[in-house]
């Protein structure tokens, strides 16, 4: 049984119907996006499926979830809080953000804490260097921007989470 | 007469909606060339236009449209949105906030190259100003500007979002069509090039996002208007970002031929915390860096100036940098971008990147003598010019100028 293929069938449909009949192929990088969305990560048997989907061997489709950055093939925090370090940015404190996020979190860099709630990374351009410190916030679902943070506003955000989880 | 011609949303600041653009003037010039134009008339109009790519090398665009191989068969047109250098961040802003004039120029692009389908390659980061332009492309589908048979002609044109997934490499525009094809985002051996054999093979345009956004006004205004603005070297407006160690980072659209010094002082504010500037990257992090002496700062912004620098513009990426930090600092995080960013394909690359990531945390943690430096000078030395793509000579920019042209900074650093 295909779990992919059945649950998201009609969305996978919309996605192929952007390419050409016989580039199936280039459909996905949107469906590795959509297997994340259970488990905010890849599992083995979501490879085999995408590739049984596309008319792929798994081993394209794994090559794939190792060269770009956000797909993951180990199962992260449920919120990924990927800080952006890059040169512009630590121009303007994200590096000192970054360590006092982590230290106030009682992680270090790459960590989840232990509640499984977050995982800290640092992370490299965003597009939005003149808003340091910021990060993006990868979820199962997607991605969204947060900028021109403090380590307090961050903190209040993690608890505004903490909330909804209960 | 506006004063901007990219960055519209400033003036107008709903124009992100469909019905305040079209009260603006927009999808005029699309009506325009598609009932009353023949493809090549476009095209050669935005030659007279003297655009040129804003990606980063500056090709002229009506050149480079004007290469599309007519006995191969569909044509694309592919939307570069995957900005991702270090410092950039127009791209962003210009389809967030004037979505409908970056769309409308990919659909004039479409239209002078002949392609009924257009892709727009947005980095994965941009995942929800991806869904905002799946749902503008709908809005346009509905009001009959994107379709089949559009203004009653025999022209029809679809244009798709793909998402990335994070990689740099992907903006090189080869690797970017590896990707789209469902495979690890790797340059190509070039040639052949793009417009004989691109996305599934067949011809392509790859512009970027600015460059693509400048076309509806060109259309509009006509070519000698937009050739007029800037200087003799390079025509027309650009929206520089400003990033790093100034008082007001952000965006701003000038003419090119601005002076550093115009841009950082009075659009910028100045250097934060009132510091002293040493130095300037203008093309992000592959940037050379530039000695921010009185002759740098009153260089005028434009392709052949910021190279008599012995730098490029590039992007127009620019990083301010002041005497809060020091150079080596610089360089180890720009060594560590392109570390990790180095697709893996050719071995300088990605052997010599590595290499000088391990030398540069040695000289930086304090630990390094002077024959560390110049083993970190002879590696950048090896990578140039022995790799498939740009990134290679790009990881080599800032190590090399750096060790150059700020030479006390390693002497301090290895003491
Ligand atoms: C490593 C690398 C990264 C690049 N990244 C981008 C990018 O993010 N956006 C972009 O438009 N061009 C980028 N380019 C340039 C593209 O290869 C290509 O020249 C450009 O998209 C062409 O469009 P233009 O002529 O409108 O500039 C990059 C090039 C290299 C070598
Ligand atoms: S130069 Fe670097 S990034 Fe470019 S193809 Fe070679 S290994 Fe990949
Ligand atoms: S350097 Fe952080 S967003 Fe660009």
């Amino acid at each position: 049984m295909n779990k992919i293929a059945e649950n998201y069938a009609d969305e996978i449909q919309k996605i192929i119907a952007k390419y050409p009949a016989e580039q199936k192929r280039s459909a996905v990088m949107s469906l590795l996006y959509i297997a994340q969305r259970e488990d905010g990560y890849v599992t083995k048997q979501d490879l085999n499926e995408i590739a049984e989907i596309l008319e792929m061997t798994p081993t394209e489709v794994v090559t794939l979830v190792g060269f770009y950055t956000l797909y993951h093939e180990e199962p992260g925090g449920q919120y990924r809080i990927q800080v952006c370090n890059d040169l512009p940015c630590a121009l303007r404190g994200a590096d000192e953000f970054l360590e006092k996020l982590c230290e106030n979190l009682g992680i270090q860099i790459g960590e989840t804490t232990e509640d499984g709630l977050v995982t800290v990374e640092g992370v490299m351009c965003l597009a939005a260097c003149d808003k340091a410190p910021m990060f993006q916030v990868q979820t199962g679902e997607g991605l969204a921007y947060h900028e021109d943070m403090t380590v307090e506003s961050t903190l209040e955000l993690i608890e505004d989470w903490k909330r909804e989880e209960k | 007469m506006a004063n901007y011609i990219l960055l519209r949303h400033r003036e107008i600041p709903d124009i992100h909606k469909l019905d305040v653009y079209r009260k603006n003037g927009g999808f005029e010039a699309f009506e325009k060339v598609v009932t009353t134009m023949k493809p090549d008339e476009v095209t050669e109009i935005v030659k007279t236009s003297g655009l040129r790519g804003r990606g980063g090398a500056g090709f002229p665009t009506g050149l480079k449209w004007s290469f599309m191989d007519k006995d191969n068969w569909p044509h694309y047109v592919v939307a570069n949105a995957d900005e991702s250098e270090p410092g950039t961040f127009k791209d962003r802003e210009i389809m967030e906030s004037n979505p409908f004039q970056f769309l409308e120029g990919v659909a004039i692009a479409s239209y002078a190259v002949g392609a009924t389908e257009a892709y727009i390659y947005c980095r994965g980061e941009f995942w929800e100003l991806t869904q905002v332009l799946d749902e503008k492309i709908a809005e346009l589908e509905e009001a009959g500007l994107l379709g089949d048979k559009l203004f009653g002609t025999d022209y029809s044109l679809r244009i798709y979002t793909h998402l990335g997934a994070g990689a740099y490499i992907c903006g090189e525009e080869t690797a970017l069509l590896e990707s789209m094809e469902g495979k690890r985002g790797q340059p190509r051996l070039r040639p052949p090039f793009p417009p004989s054999f691109g996305l599934y093979g067949k011809p392509t345009v790859v512009n970027n996002v600015e460059t693509l956004t400048n076309v509806p006004p060109i259309i509009t205004n006509g070519g000698e208007w937009y050739k007029n603005l800037g200087t003799e070297d390079t025509a027309g407006v650009k929206v520089f970002s400003l990033s790093g160690r100034v008082k007001q980072p952000g965006n701003y659209e000038l003419p090119f031929g601005t002076t550093f010094r115009e841009l950082i002082y009075e659009h910028g504010g100045g250097i934060s915390d009132d510091r002293s500037i040493r130095a300037i990257m203008a093309a992000g992090a592959s940037s050379a860096l530039i000695v921010a002496d009185d002759k740098a700062l009153d260089t005028p912004m434009d392709y052949a100036s910021v190279r008599d620098l012995d730098a490029d513009l590039g992007s127009a990426s620019i990083i301010v940098i002041d005497d809060s930090v020091s150079i080596d600092w610089v360089i180890n995080k720009t060594i560590h971008f392109f570390e990790h960013e180095s697709c893996g394909k050719c071995t300088p690359c990605r052997e010599g990147n590595y290499w000088m990531g391990h030398i540069i945390e040695r000289i930086h943690a304090g630990q390094a003598s002077q024959n560390d430096v110049e083993l970190l000078h002879s590696v950048a030395k090896q990578i140039e010019n022995k790799c498939l793509c740009a990134l290679g000579e790009f990881s080599i920019q800032a190590v090399m100028t750096g060790i150059e042209r700020f030479p006390q900074d390693f002497e301090a650093a290895i003491k």
